[in-house]
């Protein structure tokens, strides 16, 4: 089995035979009705997910992610456009074959929706009784499944006596006991506290590794994004306005929406207190104030001092902070510099010819 | 109390058992059935059938709305069609039936449409055929609003067996109302009055127990 993840490079398309979900001009209009208009939720959406990857789309409620991820296991139908997954084309099938294409690919939900009438093994054993499965069959499946989400001591627990994150290793169980080749990620880890976030996305990225199962996981926010996946798309209003490799997308946003998404993430944000001192034109006596953004081994680097020394000047830092994002490190810090002798223009020379993302944001007295 | 008068209240009591038994059991092979369409085939849902839906709707609303003391009397070519009498016990069960089937199919429709959509739309996902989510998923779900409903369907139908014998029907009511009132014994009435009491008690605890028992959704010690 080959993941191909690390290959992906933007901008390049993906060969046909290693892509696993094609999604190609898929839209969803809903029609006006009496008392609202027509709403478009999907808007000509093109998306490309590779076999063994994990990509995330991000964005806000009502942009469209939840109606994005339903058209691929045919929970939505969409208006316009294609839909293929592994080969399949999922828009152009009729009920018996949907269903049968549905086994192949697994969800897991934000509620968890798990039967409260069936303990954890009877909730997982559910999609194969759906199955036809005999009942030795089931065993055999699901309880090396509860082995690897680690709840073997819980298989005849009701949901009532689980944590929520219990429950969600149940939903994962459940969803993977088909052995599904996708699974389908609908806000899984927005109704958990940060650690039991951490936990959960800990085990998918562990079962995509181990399992090669590709992973599409919907979200609005940027920790888990960084936290987990390859790449990442940004959807606003029906349309996946930016994507690329994690790391890109979240180092050099190209859109205001992924920004937006990267400053509730970065520590690096401006202060309110400062935002409201910032203006636009210097003044004689104003320190000019810069956001950094430095990636990779950069991040070591004491590239600080080094401009303090080289210009003679005085650096303040506003605020800093440095994070791993896919494995790499990467900061972001606000600084100020005397602008005394016009020695802002030369620090911002500097910084770019050492490879820092420099971007002046304004001047404070 | 002669000897004769409590066999008269045993057999009367083993009478209403009886109508109100087949007419449970009846009323719920049609019932159950009828509320799960009502259910699931709104627009949108499961078996999608408005207009299917709405006929059935109105239909259950009319049998609902006709008190029972009329629809007993109303339906008397029916029951003799299905009966070939119109007169006794055995024959009271038809309108029994036709009064606890909507009351039956209300009372499913209302337990199922509790379920929680995502567990609808998770099944689905799994690739679950309609059916497969009804049978897997709603009712077992649905069972603990079930087995209340049901509770209750046998109590009102205890209630309705008392009118029968407006048709020739036996049971307690029959007596409570020939003996009782009409005889001038006060003493059958009481003990009509206790039986019935003693019979509705039993079943509503019989009924809370297993609903409580089917569910899971409470956490237990």
């Amino acid at each position: 089995m080959s993941f191909v993840p690390q290959n992906f490079e933007i901008g390049t398309p993906v060969s046909p035979v290693s892509a696993m979900i094609a999604l190609k001009g898929v839209s969803k209009v809903y029609p006006a009705t009496r008392t609202s208009a027509s709403v478009t939720a999907l808007d000509a959406v093109d998306l490309t997910i590779g076999t063994g990857e994990i990509f995330g789309v991000i964005g806000r409620s009502g942009a469209g992610k939840s109606t994005l991820i339903r058209t691929i296991n045919g929970l939505e139908t969409p208006t316009g456009g294609s839909v293929v997954v592994d080969g399949v084309e999922i828009t152009r099938l009729a009920a018996r074959p949907l269903r049968e294409a549905r086994r192949g690919i697994g969800m897991i939900f934000q509620h968890f929706n798990l039967l409260s009438s069936r303990t954890a093994y009877q909730n997982v054993a559910l999609p194969l009784e759906l199955a036809g499965l005999s009942a030795a069959e089931i065993r055999a499946r699901v309880e090396p499944m509860l082995d690897l989400v680690g709840l073997a001591d819980k298989r005849d627990r009701f949901p009532v006596e689980l944590s929520g994150g219990q429950k969600q290793r149940v939903g994962i169980a459940r969803a993977l006991a088909t052995r599904p080749k996708v699974l389908l990620s609908d806000e899984a880890t927005s109704a958990l506290d940060p650690e039991t976030t951490r936990s959960i996305l800990a085990l998918l990225k562990q079962v995509n590794r181990d399992l090669g199962v590709t992973i599409v996981l919907i979200t609005h926010e940027m920790a888990v994004v960084r936290e987990i996946c390859d790449r990442v798309g940004v959807i606003e209003a029906g349309r996946i306005i930016e994507q690329g490799k994690v790391f890109d997308v979240a180092t050099r946003p190209r859109t205001e929406t992924a920004r937006s998404f990267l400053a509730e993430l970065n520590g690096a944000a401006l202060s309110p207190s400062l935002v409201a001192r910032l203006r636009q034109d210097p003044c004689g006596t104003c320190r000019t104030v810069f956001r950094l953004t430095f990636s990779g081994p950069l991040a070591d680097d004491p590239i600080i001092t080094r401009l303090a020394r080289h210009l003679d000047t005085d650096v303040a830092i506003l605020s800093a902070r440095v994070e791993e994002i896919a494995g790499r490190p990467f900061g972001t810090m606000i600084v100020t510099i005397d602008n005394a002798h016009g020695a802002s223009g030369a620090a911002e020379g500097f910084l770019r010819s050492a490879g820092i993302e420099t971007e002046k944001l304004g001047h404070v007295a | 109390m002669s000897p004769d008068l409590l066999a008269l209240i045993g057999r009367s009591a083993l009478d209403t058992l009886y109508m109100v038994t087949i007419a449970f059991a009846l009323g719920t092979a049609f019932g159950a059935p009828l509320g799960i369409f009502l259910a699931t085939s709104g627009k949108g849902e499961l078996f999608a059938a408005p207009v299917a839906n709405r006929i059935l709707g109105v239909i259950v609303n009319a049998t609902r709305s006709t008190p029972f003391i009329i629809l007993l009397v109303a339906i008397i070519p029916l029951t003799r069609l299905i009966v070939g009498t119109s007169i006794g016990t055995t024959a009271a069960i038809v309108p029994l039936t036709i009064a606890a089937a909507p009351f039956i199919a209300r009372i499913v429709e209302a337990a199922v449409r509790e379920v929680d959509h995502g567990l609808i739309e998770a099944t689905l996902a799994m690739g679950a055929t309609p059916l497969q989510v009804v049978r897997k998923v709603l009712v077992p779900e649905a069972l603990p609003g079930i087995a209340l409903g049901l509770t209750l369907t046998i109590v009102s139908l205890i209630a309705n067996s008392a009118m029968v014998g407006a048709v020739g029907g036996g049971g307690l009511g029959d007596l409570g109302i020939r003996y009782g009132y009409q005889r001038f014994m006060p003493e059958v009435m009481a003990a009509v009055v206790v039986v019935l009491i003693v019979l509705v008690q039993v079943v509503q605890s019989a009924g809370e127990a297993l609903a409580r028992r089917v569910n899971k959704r409470i956490r237990r010690a």
